[in-house]
């Protein structure tokens, strides 16, 4: 059990209070988040979970300070986020590295921004080291994006977010694109990476068994237009955790049951309708 | 000689006889076996040659072979007014035997014509780089300098540069500073339209890791700007060189002075239709070699996109 599980010590570190978001669209004023309120505590795993076109992004786009909401405010360690910055990195659904750095390239960069201005040349060479041998990628640090497969793409991003020891990491959508397998791996990857930096993460994701595997709570946003958060979970399940002994837990097929049964039963034909 | 190579492998049948059915026949096991272990490689590679030869080097010497063919034809249609390729061929010989003789400003080997050619294009078309690059990454920044400058762009761009030739001598009092204008307000639009496009084109995903990161402008400039709009940069360039050799022969043709198009109306006034053929044929091959030259540059310097 490690401070995430104790999320009182410190239960306000990201705050959103009335976040509405709205978008100009050709077809008029589009309402895409309305009266989110939501709190995060320092340590914790929340995962964000919705139909696709909730607004998950949105709002992970918004804590991240990518957009600013149209009214509303979030707050981040006290402070208003007013625009994105290091403290809260993020790790693109797509990897976003760029493919003329190699993979040390793209993860130096991040270190040299963050620890540049104080640090020596090779304490920042030993933080790209060690973000590369966090996710297990020594070996391909010379290699360009290009070369690199899916999985390891997106590993890279994870390396490059954490090498700037942010206060939080913002994943939006991180193993969507992977393959069942290799998805499986990184949230076990993610799982023990977290352990071991007691991160704050927000997640978004549409995979329920990732959501119950990964977070302390899970958030259930309703369906857009002017989504809201429809339901809050807490994920009672002790760490560390393990995929294959959990599949059998019964407090994890509850938990499980009943972001389903919010997706599906209650959820699932407003989408059909809109 | 085609045809030797081609039936070697029927000789010593290779173990991969599959991969080459075409010109397969069966052979019985022990014969096989025998063979693979004596001769199996050497007719293999030979096959592999041959199916290069076919593949590769005859289609295009089938289409060069075409273009004389036609030009034979044309030659002996016109009654002699049209040099045979024959007789081309020779003067070529002669032509190029020294290409750097000196008989006063009218009369240079086509080497130095060759050359002030290059130096004009190179001058006209490093200028338009120098302008039009930077303001193509200008343009393509700002949002209200792009919607200031494309009407302009528009207009201009359709312009013939040899529109522009008169402006030129006018205000440069000039042939060669006037022939460099000209190819400098030609081959400046590609490469202004180039950056701007690829600039306008960087994934937002790369902005939104400099956003992230709070990159100076500086560092989003060369790390993520320059590298993420190369690409699309040197294709304007390649268009612009391709734009700025074909239009200095017209520009020379008009200027007069030393130059590969003055050449061209030089031998027209001399009747020298066989030194007109020759400057056409170093007129494609230098601009084939430009080409060329770009184009392993550009892939020299394309990456990977990300796919989303």
């Amino acid at each position: 059990m490690n401070m995430s599980t104790h999320p009182s010590l410190s239960s306000k570190f990201i705050e959103i209070q009335g976040v509405e978001q709205t978008f100009r669209t050709a077809k008029g004023v589009f309402p895409a988040l309305k009266d989110v309120n939501l709190t995060i505590a320092k340590g914790e795993f929340v995962a964000l979970i919705g139909h696709s076109g909730c607004g998950k992004s949105t709002l992970l786009n918004l804590i991240a300070g990518l957009t600013e909401p149209t009214s509303g405010a979030l707050l981040c360690a006290n402070k208003e986020i007013k625009g994105p910055g290091p403290e809260r990195a993020v790790v693109f659904q797509n990897h976003s590295l760029l493919p003329w750095l190699t993979c040390e390239g793209n993860v130096h960069l991040a270190v040299e921004r963050v620890f540049g201005a104080k640090e020596s040349r090779q304490q920042l060479r030993a933080r790209t080291d060690a973000a590369l041998a966090l996710v297990g990628l020594t070996h391909a640090g010379q290699k360009r994006p290009g070369e690199i497969s899916g999985g390891m793409k997106q590993r890279v991003g994870i390396a490059r977010a954490l090498s700037m020891e942010p206060q939080v990491l913002l994943m939006d959508e991180p193993f969507g694109a992977l393959d069942a397998l290799t998805r499986a791996r990184l949230q076990d990857e993610l799982l023990d990476i977290v352990a071991r930096t007691h991160s704050t993460v927000v997640m978004v994701t549409h995979d329920v068994d990732e959501a119950v595997l990964l977070s302390d709570r899970i958030v259930m946003l309703t369906n857009g237009p002017a989504a809201t958060v429809g339901e809050v979970l807490r994920v009672d399940l002790p760490r560390p955790r393990s995929r294959v002994e959990l599949a059998e837990d019964a407090r994890y097929v509850n938990c499980r049951k009943a972001v389903i049964d919010f997706l599906h039963a209650r959820q699932g034909h407003v989408e059909k309708a809109a | 000689m085609v045809s030797a190579v081609f039936h070697a492998p029927l000789d010593s049948q290779p173990d991969n006889v599959k991969t080459i059915a075409d010109c397969a026949l069966p052979v019985s096991g022990t014969a096989q076996k025998h063979l693979k272990t004596t001769s199996a490689q050497p007719p293999r590679r030979r096959v592999a040659l041959a199916r290069r030869f076919w593949s590769t080097v005859l289609p295009p010497l089938l289409g060069l072979a075409l273009l004389v063919g036609l030009w034979a034809l044309v030659a002996a249609s016109t009654g002699g007014s049209i040099p045979t390729p024959h007789a081309t061929w020779l003067q070529a010989l002669e032509v190029f035997a020294d290409p750097f003789y000196r008989n006063g400003p009218n009369d240079q080997g086509v080497g130095w014509n060759i050359l002030a050619s290059l130096q004009r294009v190179a001058v006209g078309f490093g200028l338009a780089a120098l302008v039009g690059i930077p303001a193509g990454f200008v343009i393509g920044r700002f949002a209200f300098l792009a919607r200031m400058f494309n009407p302009l762009i528009s207009l201009l761009r359709p312009v013939s540069p040899l529109a522009w030739l008169p402006i030129g001598l006018l205000v440069f009092k000039g042939a060669s500073p006037a022939a460099i204008w000209t190819i400098f307000i030609c081959s400046i639009w590609p490469m202004v339209i180039n950056t701007a496009a690829g600039v306008q084109r960087v994934p937002q995903d790369y902005l939104n890791v400099a956003r992230v990161l709070q990159l100076s402008e500086w560092k989003v400039l060369t790390t993520i700007l320059f590298p993420s709009v190369l690409p699309y940069m040197l294709t304007g360039v390649r268009l612009a060189v391709g734009t700025a050799w074909l239009v200095i022969v017209a520009a020379e043709m008009l200027t007069g002075g030393v130059g590969i198009g003055f050449w061209v109306w030089d031998e027209w006034n001399n009747l020298n239709v066989k030194n007109i053929l020759i400057a056409i044929f170093v007129i494609g091959i230098v601009g084939l070699l430009l080409e060329l030259a770009l184009v392993k540059l550009a892939t020299a310097f394309t990456f990977e996109e990300v796919k989303s």
